[in-house]
């Protein structure tokens, strides 16, 4: 027996070693080496955002009434809403927010990190896309990826639909009429999920529920144990910026001691930042919105930010049905609700099997690209983001109108031109910015071999002490 | 002597002529009536015409929403006063709408630039014509919880839930901060502009009442849960999540994941 | 006594006591790099440890005391929030200042083990080498497979009604029904005012009735001579009182915007607007859309008034209520 360790610790291993057999697994996982770069630390903060969620988000399970039963608010703590008529959903969470201890900070924390989750995930998605880290062999892990982030998007405008309250149940009207629109098959299906018309039967809302805390987060959950169960088989990628990092060698700091620390401190950063913002900043105010019902609204009404790029959408597109004869084949809401987001997705699936057919390159990548040493790539990304994000900013078009006078209809029109033509223009100054990077790379190559070259011809010759010949990559 | 007469003949019938009658009584009696009939010849004849009969002479080009400008841009034209009464000259003086900056455009609160007193006056002129006086709202009497429901069925749609004003096509429903007791009672009972006017048989005066004290409430609403960003939902909540949550985090990510460093000794 | 002194003793060792450092190993048998304490991190650490706690401690006094004291949310979230900040910068200044960081450099693993994959190849096929009808045999685990999945599928069917969308077409409207408001009481025509929209409901609907995308009408007041209904919906209106639906036929939410021109040569027509998306709808020509994504007039419900004086309705809608389905066009409101 060794006589290294602390006896605690060499207890506890021993413990665990004898009923798992996981020592050599235990001993592999504490030396996985991570890459020392912050972009990789994105996917992290997905990650601990996720933990928040289901932890918040199981506190909130006890208090949630899934009902759309009418009840009317007896609250003597908010009088706005006494005697009004409202579904006991709507009712619990209020009671919730205005009447029940920390149970605004919960719910507050679990909306504000359901925010920064997907912001996150968006983030962690764009430095995957543009550093190519995507490529063979990590397709798989990257599909994963970008269901979790369909999923995550379901996920959250179920839930904050399941609150019943004005604002959102605009939207889940919103959400309905797009599923109605799909061709040919949209009202069979809307009829069947929602069992009936709009506003559906009252077994909706307890389905809508059971879909939020049970199906969704397990379904996401095994996605991303499968997700990181790869990334680790696989080994992370790497970005080349010592000479020690190549194809076959990864250099980076083991999980312990070295990283551990660092990303339990995320962990903690994270929560920490989440409940504070939880506390200091209010977020869903539904208490101030009312209940909804199908005849009411309100102005100004906004999906979270997440889906405002489908609201953009849905206010672009002008006004037609596609009509064959009598036949609706395209109700309107389809284009921005539905053909877009599919557009979008599609391309995120679909990329890395393009890129792979029309670039020829099938080989195996571990280290990853600089976005400017993919000149293509990186345009075509930045001409999709700029689309997409046009069509966001065209979503909140009415507000600008409000804040800052621009009318709102000559935006619009404007928006319609732009969300075309803008992006094809960024695309084209990224190729080129990128390959005026590369080309001064190149230069400043070209200098380090000369000077490189030169000394060593001084070397030769004995004027100069040996030293350290100039380095390539720094 | 003939050309002096001639002259002064001319001259009393120019200003018979071109002076505002009233039906049949000229100057009012009354003296604060009578300083406002003086201030309306100096704001308001352009557009309300003599009499305050209106003036509907000029062509109007373009109404209605469309591409570009909501409004086509026209010359001075503006409604007949008679019978629109105390009410309607108080809000629309209080508020700075009226004398209007900018023709053919919606009007917007703006400072108001004439004293009270002047104000006084020609509310008591435009009085003299007729109409609903001003109104006394009693948010006191009215109850909280009704004035949400009914500024829900009425209000919402335009002004906002919570009263932060919004957006129709062809207009802007203003935010009601600003608005007083009064000038919510005088609006919706006039119903400037483009907005429904709600008379006593749609919104009883108690009604008003509770809708006067629900806009009330909406310039504190309540926020147990922290800074407010302006009550208007996800687009604010939105920027904080990018602005200061990404931020802050990324932070956290740099501070994290230096660069290797050779460490002494190692 | 003694046990308090022994207490006290065990308290002092453990705040300010440090482990003596043991003679170090020689370097070559070391798995991790041996670097000089750092007493000023560790100081650090342990301040961090200590305000983490106390934010904690903070927390579940304000969560005790909350009745006493304002603003409980951000207090509440400030003490938290602060308790794992605290800790995280503990963890920080560990990670970046006590634990070593280590660059190690290790081979990836392999692309590919052609070995093994050979080897799980060669079990696959040598197992089945008793199977002569192969093909078969696949074709049959297909159907076998296909099938009983479709089956475990089927029960969902019930979710809804997936084959009979009938209801789509069904509203509470139908000849004589009297408009009410929200409280029950019927509207007479001369409650209708002009320049002012009303929420109206058929009679003797309850609550969750009401909440039928069918039930909800606008009902507004022009004057006749403003008018200029195509020939299908002439005498829709009742002298001029028009009752549309309330559900935007882009995307369903509730049309709650009427834009009433007081002075109408200087302002914008008439006009019912969503606002969800801005569809605008034009009341004067039986609800054309005049801007906006929506792709389908607003049905128009016809009324006329009955020897009372009250708003009753003569027929359905002229179409289909609510946002377009692919057979929109083609049915006619039922009642």
């Amino acid at each position: 027996m060794s006589s290294r360790g602390a006896p605690l610790t060499r207890r506890a291993v021993r413990w665990v070693d004898q009923r798992t057999a996981s020592a050599p697994l235990l001993r592999k996982t504490l030396r996985y080496l991570f890459p020392d770069h912050w972009s990789f630390l994105l996917g992290e903060v997905a990650l601990y955002a996720f933990m928040v969620l289901v932890a918040t988000g199981i506190y909130l399970t006890f208090f949630f009434v899934d009902s759309t039963r009418e009840v009317v608010f007896h609250g003597n703590y908010y009088p706005p809403l006494y005697g009004q008529r409202m579904s006991e959903a709507y009712a619990s969470v209020v009671h919730l927010s205005l009447a029940t201890r920390a149970g605004l900070l919960l719910r507050q924390t679990h909306h504000w990190a359901a925010n920064v989750f997907i912001a996150a995930i968006v983030l962690h998605l764009f430095r995957i896309f543009f550093t190519g880290a995507y490529r063979k062999p990590r397709e798989l892990t990257y599909w994963l990826g970008v269901t979790m982030l369909m999923l995550s998007l379901l996920e959250a405008y179920l839930g904050y639909s399941l609150v019943d309250d004005l604002m959102s149940g605009m939207g889940l009207v919103i959400g309905y009429s797009v599923g109605l629109s799909l061709p040919f098959v949209g009202q069979n299906l809307m009829n069947w999920l929602f069992d009936g018309m709009f506003p559906g039967s009252p077994k909706l809302w307890p389905r809508m529920y059971i879909a939020h805390v049970l199906i969704f987060p397990v379904l996401i959950g095994l996605l991303l144990g499968a997700h990181l169960l790869l990334v680790a088989m696989r080994h992370h990628t790497q970005f080349r910026r010592t000479k020690a990092q190549t194809e076959r060698t990864i250099v980076g700091v083991p999980a312990f001691p070295g990283q551990a620390p660092r990303s339990l401190g995320l962990l903690a950063g994270t929560a920490g930042f989440l409940f504070l913002l939880g506390g200091l900043v209010q977020i869903n105010p539904i208490w101030l919105w009312g209940p909804y019902h199908t005849y009411s609204s309100t102005n100004g009404a906004q999906p979270d930010w997440y889906l405002g790029w489908l609201i953009g959408a849905l206010r672009l597109v002008p006004g037609w049905d596609f009509t064959i004869g009598s036949y609706t084949v395209v109700p309107n809401p389809f284009w921005g609700g539905a053909a877009f987001p599919l557009v979008v997705f599609g391309f995120l699936y679909f990329w890395p099997w393009l890129e792979r057919r029309f670039s020829g390159d099938h080989a195996f990548h571990n280290l990853l690209d600089r976005p400017r040493d993919a000149p293509v790539r990186t345009a075509i990304g930045v001409a999709m983001v700029s689309w997409v994000f046009l069509v966001f900013m065209a979503g909140s078009a009415d507000r600008v109108n409000v804040t800052f006078g621009i009318d709102y209809v000559s935006q619009i029109w404007v928006y319609r031109v732009i969300v075309w033509v803008l992006p094809v223009a960024f695309g084209f100054a990224t190729w080129w910015i990128c390959k005026e990077l590369r080309a001064s790379d190149l230069v400043v190559l070209d200098r380090h071999e000369a000077e490189a070259e030169a000394r060593l011809a001084r070397l030769r010759r004995g004027d100069e002490p040996p030293g350290d010949p100039g380095a390539l990559a720094e | 002597m003939r050309a002096v007469l001639t002259l002064a003949v001319l001259a009393v019938a120019g200003l018979l002529a071109t002076g505002p009658a009233r039906a049949g009584s000229g100057t009012p009696k009354d003296p604060l009536a009578a300083y406002g009939y003086h201030l309306y010849g100096q704001y308001c004849l352009g557009c309300h015409g003599g009499n305050a009969a209106g003036r509907y002479d000029q062509p109007s080009s373009a109404t209605g929403a469309g591409p570009g400008r909501a409004q086509g841009q026209q010359g001075g034209i503006g409604p007949s006063l008679h019978g629109v009464g105390a009410a309607a000259a108080d809000f629309y003086l209080r508020t700075g709408y009226m004398p209007l900056r900018r023709i053919g455009l919606q009007p917007r609160r703006e400072p108001v630039f004439l004293s009270n007193h002047e104000i006084d006056a020609l509310v008591a002129y435009v009085a003299s014509f007729g109409g609903p006086p001003i109104p006394t709202p009693r948010p006191g009497l009215g109850s909280l919880s009704q004035g949400q429901a009914l500024f829900a069925e009425h209000c919402a749609g335009c002004h906002q839930i919570v009263g932060q004003g919004g957006y129709v096509t062809g207009a802007l429903p203003p935010a009601l901060v600003e608005a007083t007791p009064r000038q919510v009672a005088e609006a919706v009972r006039i119903g400037p502009y483009v907005m429904p006017a709600f008379s006593r048989s749609s919104i009883s005066d108690r009604q008003l009442d509770s809708i006067v004290r629900y806009v009330e409430f909406t310039k504190q609403p309540t926020r147990p849960g922290g800074w407010g960003l302006g009550f208007i939902g996800p687009v604010p909540e939105g920027l904080v999540t990018w602005f200061i949550a990404i931020p802050a985090l990324l932070v956290l990510c740099l501070l994290l994941g230096r660069r290797f460093r050779r460490e002494p000794g190692a | 006594m003694s046990r308090a002194r022994n207490a006290i003793v065990s308290a002092l060792v453990l705040l300010v006591g440090r482990r003596r450092r043991r003679r170090p190993k020689p370097e070559d048998t070391r798995l991790v790099p041996a670097l000089p304490p750092n007493p000023a991190a560790e100081l650090a650490v342990l301040a961090l440890l200590g305000l983490s706690s106390l934010s904690a401690l903070g927390f579940i006094l304000v969560y005790a005391f909350g009745d006493s004291l304002p603003a409980e949310t951000p207090l509440l979230g400030t003490a938290l929030g602060l308790a794992f900040l605290f800790l995280a910068a503990a963890l920080i200044v560990v990670g970046l200042k006590l634990v070593p960081t280590e660059e190690i450099a290790e081979e990836y693993p392999p692309h590919e083990h052609p070995g093994e994959q050979q080897v799980i190849a060669e079990l696959v096929d040598e197992s089945g080498s008793r199977f002569t009808r192969r093909r078969l045999f696949k074709l049959g685990l297909l159907g076998a497979g296909g099938t009983l999945g479709l089956a475990l599928l089927t029960p969902a069917v019930s979710f809804g009604p997936l084959f009979h969308v009938g209801n789509f077409l069904r509203t509470p409207w139908r000849r004589g029904r009297r408009l009410v408001d929200e409280n029950g009481r019927p509207y007479k025509a001369s409650d209708i005012e002009k320049n002012d929209f009303y929420l109206a409901f058929p009679e003797g609907t309850n609550d969750e009735e009401k909440d039928q995308m069918a039930a909800s009408l606008v009902v507004i007041r022009l004057p006749p001579d403003q008018l200029r209904l195509p020939p299908h919906l002439k005498g829709y209106d009742a002298h001029g009182i028009l009752a549309y639906s309330r559900i935007c036929t882009h995307a369903g939410c509730a049309i709650t915007l009427y834009r009433a021109p007081l002075f109408q040569p200087d302002e914008p027509r008439p006009a019912l607007v969503c606002p969800c998306h801005y569809s605008t709808f034009d009341p004067t020509t039986g609800g054309t859309v005049t801007f906006g994504p929506a792709g389908r007039d607003l049905p128009l419900l016809p009324l006329y008034v009955d020897s009372a004086g009250y708003l009753r309705a003569k027929g359905n809608f002229d179409g289909p209520v609510g946002p377009s389905w692919w057979g929109v066009r083609l049915w006619k409101a039922q009642p």
